[in-house]
């Protein structure tokens, strides 16, 4: 099995830490990942902006650089979503294509089923649910939904040692980020980032998880500037086993 | 009274202007009170938790979504068919059918039958498409009175305000406000917030409209094909006391509001007061069918724009709405933006898909105030597409050249960075350095996201600097 690793632009250009636990927690399950080295972005940015006719570009690249493998995951939701939803639709991509672009835990848990993990991480954490991730590619059971509950994050999560995940008044409400939405809806970008910043807060966790960066960041900036001492930390690095420092 | 009525009209035209404010400009002056964000959002939430309970009491939940999202999917494909069925039998049970192309067509019906009839005043119950047509602004100029009498509506209308949510037009107002408006017009006591109370002064104000006014205007939640009669939801049963005692009863719908069948009905009750407010089913489901003797019935079917939707591909299941408001509620930009930064009659989620296709060019903001979450889409009980929708009228309204000027000329340079590898490892590596060694380039003022948010700490490698020292 040959896996490309698909790293979004924002987190090879600000967190390529996670990137690095990505590929680290891949190759421990005894997978061949490569990271084709002239990517660059899904082309969300753009598209979710009303410029989808800008995104060729980077769809072109995309084919280019991820047509060979067997399955090609990223350690975002979002990105995943838009690669699944729009890369066939609009630039003639191969339908197998998009069908092979997994989201890392989801990959962990449909793909390689994964069911136990040499990780530990002793600390109070909550999870925050990426919309795209979980609204759009179904990664866990949505409030709003009368159907049976399940979270493939959360599972992977609960293979964990010592870790303590805690509970959220509200369970899966956007943190507000949106691409270029927090900047161009500033005020309400940032309130959102507040409040669900606090409902961690209130709960005490020490760190924030997710599957999608992009949020991570958003509620990051709100907590650095709030001068609070809880940081975020992507899910690929608990489950790596040991969070690398920036 | 007829300075108040003119005061509200100016203010929504305003409101709703070409030029006015946007989205993001009405929902940051909302935002200036952190306090009151906070009690709108949760108040709204609490409806949605009420409307979460209820969903979760009936096994059959999605599947009731799946029926009614299906037999509007039938309605709107045989609109045409149905809409002479229902035509037909709602004459033979002796109701007078109109036809209105657009808003102006609506408003001068109405106003001609009141004129037929000598009347000039006239009491309404819940219409959101009265809203969307600006009926009481246009009845006010031709000296007509009209006299709000679901409660919410009232409340607005004595303030001048327009509605802030199509179920709970003033979900916005405390109480406080509310028993400062009563003790201005219905002449309460200072400083009564008492909900009973307030409640019980506006009975009796309005007990005395409903018996002086010889005319009524209502809205139609349904319309059914089959059988020619119509359903009125509310509360309050205000349709009710405006149509038992009013010699002329009109009731307006657009033309989505037909069903084609009786037995459809219970579908969609069972899913909006559940919906809407986390009730079983609204107080009344008032079913009209004839004239009582005496009594002249007028029901107008509304295009305005209804037919360029359902013309429109991506677009036509917008046409589904049965107005539950379930997608405001649970809308996190919503709760935290109040219903006037929509500037439109119907606001939130769906309105933001509606509006667009009455004026692209007034209504280009809506669009894009959204983080397109989904859980509208979710919550949506004939199952829209909201959130899909929403992204659709970006990629539209950016053909049709109404992006601002800066937005593009970033886009494109965004583009052109990411469409070329080296381009764009360059950039990430300037960027870095900016970050790193010159943060006052970008933590500014006149960055957006660093006016309440710190950026990310720059890393000394990017990811793929990294890959190309530790692999291969």
């Amino acid at each position: 099995m040959r896996v490309g690793l698909f790293i979004p632009c924002y987190v090879d250009q600000f967190y390529p830490h996670v990137g690095i636990a990505t590929l680290q927690l891949l190759e421990k399950q005894g997978v061949e990942v490569v990271y084709p080295q002239n990517q660059t972005c899904c082309g969300q940015p753009m598209a979710n902006s009303g410029f989808q006719e800008l995104s060729k570009g980077c769809s072109n690249l995309f084919i280019k650089n991820f047509n060979e493998f067997d399955y090609i995951v990223s350690p975002s939701g979002s990105c995943v979503l838009y690669l699944k939803e729009h890369l066939s639709e609009d630039h003639h991509a191969p339908d197998y294509l998009g069908n092979r672009v997994y989201e890392l835990t989801s990959f962990l848990t449909d793909v390689l089923k994964v069911e136990n993990l040499n990780a530990s991480f002793p600390h109070k954490v909550g999870m925050h649910q990426s919309c795209h991730g979980q609204r759009g590619l179904h990664l866990s059971s949505m409030s709003e939904l009368v159907a049976p509950g399940f979270s493939k994050p959360g599972s992977l999560l609960n293979m964990v040692k010592d870790i303590e995940m805690i509970e959220l008044n509200r369970i899966d409400e956007c943190c507000g980020f949106g691409g270029t939405f927090c900047v161009t809806e500033e005020a309400v970008s940032v309130k959102m980032g507040k409040d669900r910043v606090a409902d961690h807060l209130l709960h005490g966790a020490e760190y924030i998880t997710g599957a999608d960066m992009s949020c991570l960041m958003h509620m990051e900036g709100i907590l650095k500037r709030q001068g609070s001492k809880t940081k975020v930390i992507h899910i690929a690095e608990i489950l790596n086993g040991s969070p690398l420092t920036p | 009274m007829e300075q108040e009525v003119k005061t509200y009209a100016n203010k929504k035209l305003a409101l709703q202007g070409v030029g006015g404010p946007e989205h993001s400009e009405l929902a940051d002056i909302f935002n200036r009170d952190e306090d009151r964000v906070n009690w709108h959002d949760q108040t709204l939430w609490w409806v949605r938790q009420k409307r979460d309970k209820m969903a979760h009491s009936l096994p059959e939940w999605e599947e009731l979504r799946n029926a009614a999202s299906a037999i509007k999917h039938n309605a709107l494909g045989n609109l045409h068919e149905y809409l002479l069925q229902f035509e037909a039998n709602a004459k033979a049970n002796g109701v007078t059918v109109h036809w209105a192309a657009n808003a102006e067509e609506h408003n001068q019906i109405v106003h001609s039958l009141l004129k037929q009839h000598q009347i000039t005043r006239m009491v309404k119950s819940k219409s959101m498409l009265t809203e969307e047509c600006g009926l009481n602004e246009y009845l006010h100029e031709q000296g007509i009175d009209v006299i709000d009498s679901d409660l919410g509506e009232r409340i607005v209308q004595l303030a001048k305000e327009p509605p802030s949510h199509i179920v709970m037009p003033c979900i916005h107002k405390k109480k406080e406000e509310i028993g400062e408006l009563f003790h201005e017009y219905l002449g309460t006591p200072l400083d009564v917030s008492d909900p009973q109370v307030l409640a019980e002064a506006a009975r009796q104000h309005l007990r005395e409209i409903f018996i002086t006014r010889e005319a009524t205007l209502t809205g139609v939640n349904f319309a059914i094909a089959e059988t020619g009669e119509f359903v009125v939801c509310t509360n309050e049963g205000n349709a009710d006391m405006g149509a038992h005692l009013a010699d002329l009863h009109i009731a307006c719908m657009g033309i989505e509001k037909i069903i084609p069948k009786k037995e459809h009905l219970g579908v969609f009750l069972r899913l909006l007061a559940r919906s809407a407010t986390g009730q079983p089913i609204t107080t009344y489901s008032s079913h009209f069918k004839s004239p009582r003797p005496g009594q002249q019935m007028h029901l107008i079917l509304v295009d305005n724009g209804r037919t360029v939707q359902l013309g429109r591909e991506d677009f036509r299941n917008s046409l589904k709405c049965i107005r539950c408001g379930a997608c405001m509620n649970t809308c996190p930009v919503y709760r935290r933006s109040g219903g006037h930064s929509y500037h439109n009659a119907v606001a939130g989620p769906i309105g933001s898909i509606l509006a667009p296709n009455l004026d692209m060019e007034k209504y280009k903001d809506l669009p894009f105030a959204s983080t397109l979450c989904g859980s509208c889409s979710n919550v949506c009980p004939v199952k829209i597409d909201i959130h899909d929708q929403l992204y659709k009228w970006r990629q539209v309204l950016v053909k049709k050249g109404l992006a601002p000027k800066a937005k593009t000329i970033s886009m494109k340079l965004m583009s052109a960075t990411l469409s070329s590898p080296a381009i764009y490892r360059m950039a990430g590596k300037m960027g870095r350095l900016t970050l790193k060694y010159a943060p006052f380039a970008v933590n500014n003022g006149f960055n957006p996201w660093y006016k309440q948010r710190d950026l990310p700490a720059p890393p000394k490698e990017s990811f793929g600097e990294w890959y190309k020292k530790n692999r291969k």
